[in-house]
């Protein structure tokens, strides 16, 4: 199962402030959907908002990218730039 | 020392034949002969000019806008105002677009109900002549009911400020507020225990700073023309950072279908992330469409600096606690960001740069981002980190002395590197903001004697860089030349950098690369250029799409030889039959020669979502003297030492860190929005709003050190926007450092400074 990382902000929305997640998912996709599953709303808040780092690479608009079993996953704001 | 000695090579640059030399930039004799076509530069037939109504006032009820008057003026052929554009709802996105409201960008563009700032546009006109344009939109008759203002996001977060919108909620607290507020959210990053750490250490210091909104300062005012057809096929001329990004946002806020639209780029005279959304082209697409021909709009620069994004001014509380040896325990950071009339300040990348650079165990980070009536925040290099890492690395520095140490082995002691969990979560790979230390540490600018009155200052800063979606395509030309398109503006040398790429995996020379920056019916998509992800992320697709030519060219080689095309390999820009020397090797020219015979047209295409980008660290050395008379800080010697990758084009990678050093030392000692107490910017130019001219800063010196990036097959980090985010702190340390003063509000003005120096007295 891979860990995942949510920012304060959306653990308060979702989750009752827990941060820290364990989900079996085997790309990102299926990662959100996991999530949406058992935090209904998530999902749309996940895919709009937030970029996703796996395993310290950190991709801005996440869909089919692969998750290991030993994965750390950290949803984050999305990254802007001047 | 000469630059080849500066360069620290962890990279082989032995490997490459073009990456890594200097050539002339392909756009360079036009911008110095003053042939280039910027935004403002374009006439069409029968053209016509546009002006847009501001308004005066920092926050009021529109009640009524009467245009009669400028509609009866001979010369005026359209007049629009917030009533003629569709009225979006707050959930309105484009999929795969940046996240923005267009709801909000759209309100932003042209008032509806209410102006939130001096200079919100709330109607415009286009008339035969510019000033017949200026006249009618003096005859524009807006009545408003004004509303108290607010200008400090520190004012404006208390309960009893004045509202800006009454359908704003504070995300990310619980329980969920049930009032509204000008603060839109709250953002927060932990880990560890902070309380457990600050116990734990033998020092702890902490300080509050404050920070002024200051404007990315661009010589190119925003410029367009527009021109639509009786089918509704527009087409628009415009200077920004990205062709596709106008074409989605006016599309969405005129309510088109982005088909309907055609944007070509111009050339850009600078933007640092204030091009990065729209202001004009919409207004200009409705009165050309009211008016039947096209419309030129150009903003003056008064209204540059009144209307357009700005970066956000704020306020900081950090505090750190370390034990002796100078090992840090515990770090906490609190921002609050003024993002300006409509939400969304950098306030989340500031919590996520601050610290970065270091490896804590126990960090809390929290920021909010708050509304005020000041124009709406845009991207700015670096968005967020200067003042996160203005009031960190001013911490450190009060820490470093505090604990007796020498600021750069402070550092060293906590550096981030390969494995460290960033504060922000993931973990780093490859890196290299320890070299940037120890080449700070072995520069001779680190041990020269210092004079009366002068000091000097260090301080490092770190930005995440990205790729996203890039496209290339590599056209063959019949004479073996080679066009290279992308669909990037080139705001920082990018063109060289493309045909640099090119050549490399062509093997054919620079000087036969000819590279475009193409309108958006003649490339696939690209993300907007920021973020320092062009020469990574579109780089990136020009080496796919110029060995996708290659592969092709191969083929043509296999038919010529009458060969499997295995047989066939490239070496130094030639097709080479292996295992047999019956066959001469074929050029690019040979190959292009004989296209028609061998199955037409010679390209390659890439279409890519480029991951893999690698975080950038800089760490930078400044000396000031101080006037202990006037309180005028002049700076002295400034060393700007970044990792940053690969450097392809070595001279514009220090350029982007000699331009970033200057835009930060002005951010640290000169440049602030200045409003009354009506809420009206009192230095809306450049007489008032002093950028530093080049007789104002010594020449940069800059250290490229190249820890090449995993990530990119030529090892390119972005470079654009760590440069701008140490200048801030190591201005103030060396200020410290001269006069004993820890100035912790920005700008540290001549004023300021004196009066600060007189206190001390």
């Amino acid at each position: 199962m891979a860990k995942v990382v949510l920012q304060t902000e959306l653990a308060n929305s979702f989750t009752d402030g827990v941060t820290q997640l364990e989900v079996e998912a085997d790309n990102v996709r299926q990662l959100i959907a996991a999530l949406d599953r058992q935090y209904p709303g998530m999902g749309e808040r996940l895919r709009t908002r937030t970029a996703v780092a796996i395993d310290g690479e950190i991709f801005q608009e996440p869909y089919l990218e692969a998750i290991e079993a030993n994965s750390e996953v950290y949803f984050l704001p999305k990254i802007e730039g001047g | 020392m000469g630059k080849e000695e500066q360069q620290l090579k962890a990279l082989d640059k032995g490997k490459y034949r073009y990456i890594g030399t200097r050539p002339v930039r392909p756009d360079g004799v036009d911008k110095v002969t003053g042939r280039a076509n910027f935004g403002a530069d374009l006439k069409l037939a029968d053209m016509i000019h546009g002006s847009v109504v501001r308004s005066p006032h920092a926050h009021a009820r529109i009640k009524s806008i009467n245009v009669d008057k400028a509609t009866a003026l001979p010369g005026v052929k359209a007049v629009v105002t917030g009533a003629d554009f569709p009225m979006l709802s707050p959930s309105d996105r484009i999929p795969g677009v940046a996240p923005l409201s267009f709801y909000d960008l759209s309100r932003n563009v042209i008032a509806r109900d209410k102006v939130l700032y001096d200079g919100h546009a709330v109607a415009a006109v286009a008339a035969t002549t510019v000033a017949i344009a200026a006249q009618a939109a003096e005859l524009i008759e807006v009545d408003y009911e004004l509303l108290p203002h607010v200008m400090k996001a520190l004012d404006a977060m208390k309960p009893d400020a004045p509202l800006l919108h009454e359908d704003m909620f504070t995300a990310g607290v619980e329980p969920k507020p049930t009032t509204p507020s000008n603060v839109s959210k709250r953002v927060a990053f932990t880990l560890g225990d902070v309380d457990t750490g600050f116990a734990a250490a033998d020092v702890v210091v902490e300080h509050e700073f404050n920070t002024e909104t200051v404007h990315q300062g661009y010589i190119e005012p925003h410029a367009c023309v527009a021109t639509i057809t009786e089918d509704g096929m527009a087409s628009i001329w415009c200077s920004s950072q990205g062709q596709f990004m106008v074409r989605a946002y006016t599309a969405r806020v005129c309510g088109m279908e982005v088909a309907k639209i055609k944007v070509v780029p111009s050339e850009i005279g600078g933007g640092f992330g204030g091009k990065t959304t729209i202001y004009l082209e919409p207004l200009a697409v409705e009165l050309a469409r009211r008016a039947g021909r096209p419309v030129k709009m150009v903003m003056t620069r008064d209204e540059v600096f009144r209307a357009t994004g700005p970066t956000s001014g704020g306020h900081a509380h950090c505090k750190i606690g370390a034990k002796k040896d100078g090992t840090i325990t515990a770090a906490s950071l609190q921002l609050e960001y003024e993002a300006g009339a409509f939400d969304g300040s950098p306030v989340a990348l500031g919590c996520m740069t601050g610290f970065a650079p270091y490896d804590l165990e126990n960090v809390s980070i929290v920021g909010y981002d708050v509304v005020v009536n000041r124009p709406k925040s845009a991207a700015y290099r670096a968005p967020g980190a200067p003042v996160a890492a203005f009031a960190v690395e001013s911490t450190l520095d009060v820490l470093a002395r505090k604990l007796g140490m020498d600021p750069i082995a402070l550092r060293e002691n906590n550096a981030a590197k390969e494995g460290t969990q960033a504060a922000y979560g993931p973990k780093f790979k490859r890196i290299g903001f320890e070299e940037t230390l120890t080449a700070a540490k072995n520069h001779p600018h680190w041990s020269a004697p210092l004079g009366p009155d002068q000091g000097r200052g260090i301080a490092s800063g770190f930005w995440f860089n990205i790729g996203g979606n890039s496209s290339a395509s590599v056209m063959i030309n019949e004479d073996g030349t080679v066009i290279v398109a992308t669909g990037n503006p080139d705001i920082g040398g990018s063109r060289a950098s493309m045909a640099l790429m090119a050549a490399e995996v062509l093997g054919v020379d620079i000087a036969k690369i000819k590279p475009q920056v193409a309108d958006t019916e003649s490339v696939p998509y690209s993300d907007l250029t920021g973020g320092s992800r062009v020469t990574f992320a579109t780089g990136k697709a020009v080496i796919e799409a110029a060995q996708d030519a290659v592969r092709d060219m191969k083929e043509r080689a296999a038919k010529i030889w009458e060969v499997d095309v295995d047989q066939v390999e490239w070496r130094d820009g030639k097709a080479v039959a292996i295992e047999t020397d019956k066959h001469q090797p074929l050029s690019v020219a040979d190959i292009a020669g004989m296209a028609g015979k061998t199955g037409g047209p010679i390209s390659g295409k890439a279409n890519i979502n480029a991951s893999g980008a690698g975080p950038g660290f800089g760490t930078h050395i400044c000396d000031v003297e101080v006037d202990k008379e006037t309180g005028r800080v002049t700076v002295i010697r400034y060393t700007a030492i970044q990792d940053v990758g690969t450097a392809i084009h070595p001279s514009y990678v220090e350029g982007q860190l000699q331009g970033g050093a200057v835009q930060g030392i002005g951010w640290a000692i000169n440049e602030e929005y200045i409003y009354d107490a009506d809420g009206r910017l009192e230095n809306s130019g450049f007489l008032d709003y002093r950028v530093p001219v080049a007789s104002d800063v010594p020449m940069i010196d800059t250290v490229l050190v190249e820890v090449p990036n995993p990530g990119h097959p030529y090892g390119v980090r972005g470079v654009g926007e760590v440069p701008i985010i140490p200048p801030l702190a190591a201005v103030a340390n060396a200020i410290a450092d001269a006069t004993g003063l820890r100035m912790t509000d920005l700008p540290i003005s001549p004023p300021r400074l004196l009066a600060a120096i007189d206190a001390a007295k």
